[in-house]
């Protein structure tokens, strides 16, 4: 692995927070000067000041009623974050749960894949929140209609990329298997499916970003918790401030939701050849 | 299996295997055409071979004369158009441990590392984890992979993929060793080190070895027999045998003697091989 060069040299933390700061400035003078409302543009100040009683817990520390750790955490913003993260993960299990077996079915049997693909190409274009009226007449409001969306959005991307993922695995892979007496099954889950795993994690990788769209998207609509209702709320009340201390939450989940999926990237491709470490 | 006991310290002249030994190749009459569009391309044509047990016999000629076609008919990737290759007495389908195979693109499986590659065969013949780990170390030793272990082999020299190819095909235990150029790639000196390795292992095992290059060289210090081919249709030219005793030394004047007669016969070939080029080019 090429050796980096220190990501986090003074010169480069300049450079990188030179526009950042700049913009920031610009906004608190804007905000400031009075020629703005504060209500349609608080002062940044002001959004990090409720940014971080968002994060803090509501009620005074009792030691008689939760350890301290608890009492730590028990803020709105993590409970919001908490929860959205938790529809992520459980709509995206669902959703790429089926379209993994689905998808290395079809891309392994031609017709499976004749089977399905008429029906697959048909669904497929259809935005997940095009099923929002559909979920809700469904499932009703609450966890289960999010979920829902959550895993179509998840679906698809995972379906596709795992049909491709099986279809191009390199031909001397499957014959040095068959060289080495490899039967169906063991050609399946020890040659198909690993050559398919970078095909499969890039979608999976787009699967979990649609799912971060449409978590947020669902529970603006279907919940009364979340990172979604929460600047959906705030809006309700005229918090400008806190509505921009949300998106920047949503910005900072999704952000360590693309680091979690990096790792585990390079993990399961610690193996493979083009991986820029 | 009885392995065939071939050391180094045998003295006498080696006679190119016992002609006793029954064969255990036998190639009849095969034909191989392809279809390019409306063209037709006849790879091999009229082949009639016998490999016996334990012999080690090279293919040469030159690019495209059907070398891998013909490997590939043996290993029962490809069947003959025409024709029939019997393995012991068994008339071959498809792909078998029985024959085991070192690819020319070493075809090792990217998300093992080398010993998992290793082992992979072992796995599926269903042997115990005991007794899998102590081949594995075995093979490893062999093959001085043993500090590699558990690389990827994005992370190895070409060398050293070739020498895993060759420990992972060597696992089986397979009577029978198909070897597409296995050395092409190699620089001289690693390849050098891989021949003498190969014929050390032949030596100690006993194996039948069939092994596909187009290096005049390289078939004379390993063959026992070098069967040159020709240039479409891939036919049998010429069946060389080798009698002279290993290790071989390239400035023997035997040695030049058959590498100037061999170089003639490729030659030829290679002359067809270059027309046959300039005419596709012109006719495009
Ligand atoms: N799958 C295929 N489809 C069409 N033509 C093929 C196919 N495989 C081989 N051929 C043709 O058959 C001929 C013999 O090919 P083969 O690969 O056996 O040659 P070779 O002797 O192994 O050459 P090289 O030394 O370059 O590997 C070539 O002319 C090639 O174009
Ligand atoms: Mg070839």
């Amino acid at each position: 692995m090429s050796q980096a060069k220190p990501r986090f040299s003074p010169a480069a933390l300049l450079r990188g927070s030179l526009v950042p700061v700049l913009v920031i400035a610009l906004w608190q003078i804007l905000s400031t000067s009075g020629l703005i409302n504060p209500v349609v543009l608080p002062s940044p100040v002001q959004v990090v000041v409720r940014w971080w009683a968002y994060l803090l817990p509501t009620e005074a520390y009792d030691p008689a009623q939760s350890s301290w750790i608890l009492w730590a955490l028990s803020g709105e913003m993590l409970f919001d974050a908490w929860s959205s993260l938790y529809r992520v993960v459980l709509g995206f299990a669902v959703g790429a749960g089926l379209a993994l077996p689905l998808g290395l079915a079809m891309g392994g049997n031609p017709r499976i894949y004749a089977l399905f693909d008429p029906l697959m190409q048909v669904l497929r274009p259809i935005p997940p929140i095009a099923y929002i009226p559909l979920a809700i007449l469904w499932f009703g409001l609450g966890n289960a209609p999010a979920v829902f969306l959550i895993a179509i959005g998840a679906f698809f991307p995972v379906l596709m990329n795992t049909i491709a993922g099986v279809r191009h695995v390199d031909g001397i892979y499957l014959r040095a298997a068959r060289n080495l007496g490899a039967g169906k099954l063991t050609m399946f889950v020890r040659v198909i499916l690993p050559a398919a795993t970078p095909y499969i994690l890039a979608g999976a990788r787009i699967g979990i970003g649609t799912a971060f769209i449409v978590v947020i998207v669902s529970e603006m609509i279907a919940v009364n918790s979340g990172l979604g209702f929460r600047i959906l709320e705030a809006r309700e009340f005229m918090w400008s401030d806190k509505i921009i201390a949300g998106m920047f939450t949503i910005g900072l989940l999704g952000l360590a939701i693309d680091i979690g999926m990096n790792r585990l990237n390079n993990h399961l491709l610690r193996w493979h050849r083009g991986l820029e470490n | 299996m009885t392995p065939m006991l071939r050391t180094v310290a045998d003295t006498a002249p080696v006679a190119p295997v016992a002609d006793a030994a029954p064969v255990q190749i036998q190639v009849r009459g095969v034909e191989k055409t392809f279809a390019i569009g409306a063209q037709k391309i006849v790879a091999l044509q009229n082949i009639d071979l016998d490999i016996r047990k334990g012999e080690f016999v090279c293919l040469l000629g030159p690019s495209g004369c059907g070398k891998s076609t013909l490997l590939n008919a043996v290993a029962g990737f490809q069947p003959p158009t025409k024709g029939t290759v019997t393995v012991d007495g068994r008339i071959i389908t498809e792909p078998g441990p029985d024959r085991g195979m070192v690819f020319q693109e070493y075809a090792l499986f990217p998300w093992m590392t080398v010993a998992q590659n290793v082992a992979f065969g072992l796995e599926i013949k269903g042997m115990s984890k005991a007794e899998i780990a102590e081949k594995v170390e075995w093979l490893l030793q062999k093959l001085h992979l043993q500090d590699f272990r558990n690389r990827f082999p994005k992370d190895l020299s070409g060398g050293m993929r070739q020498r895993v190819a060759i420990a992972r095909v060597l696992a089986l235990d397979s009577p029978i060793l198909l070897m597409d150029e296995p050395f092409g790639a190699l620089d001289a000196l690693t390849r050098r080190t891989l021949q003498d390795e190969l014929l050390r292992i032949w030596e100690e095992v006993g194996k039948t070895i069939l092994f596909v290059t187009h290096s005049i060289e390289e078939s004379i210090y390993l063959a026992d027999r070098i069967i040159v081919m020709t240039y479409r249709p891939g036919t049998i030219k010429r069946d060389v045998v080798v009698d002279m005793p290993r290790p071989r030394d390239g400035s023997a004047p035997e040695f030049n003697r058959l590498k100037r007669e061999l170089s003639q016969m490729v030659m030829e070939e290679q002359q067809r091989f270059s027309q046959d080029e300039i005419r596709s080019v012109t006719a495009d």
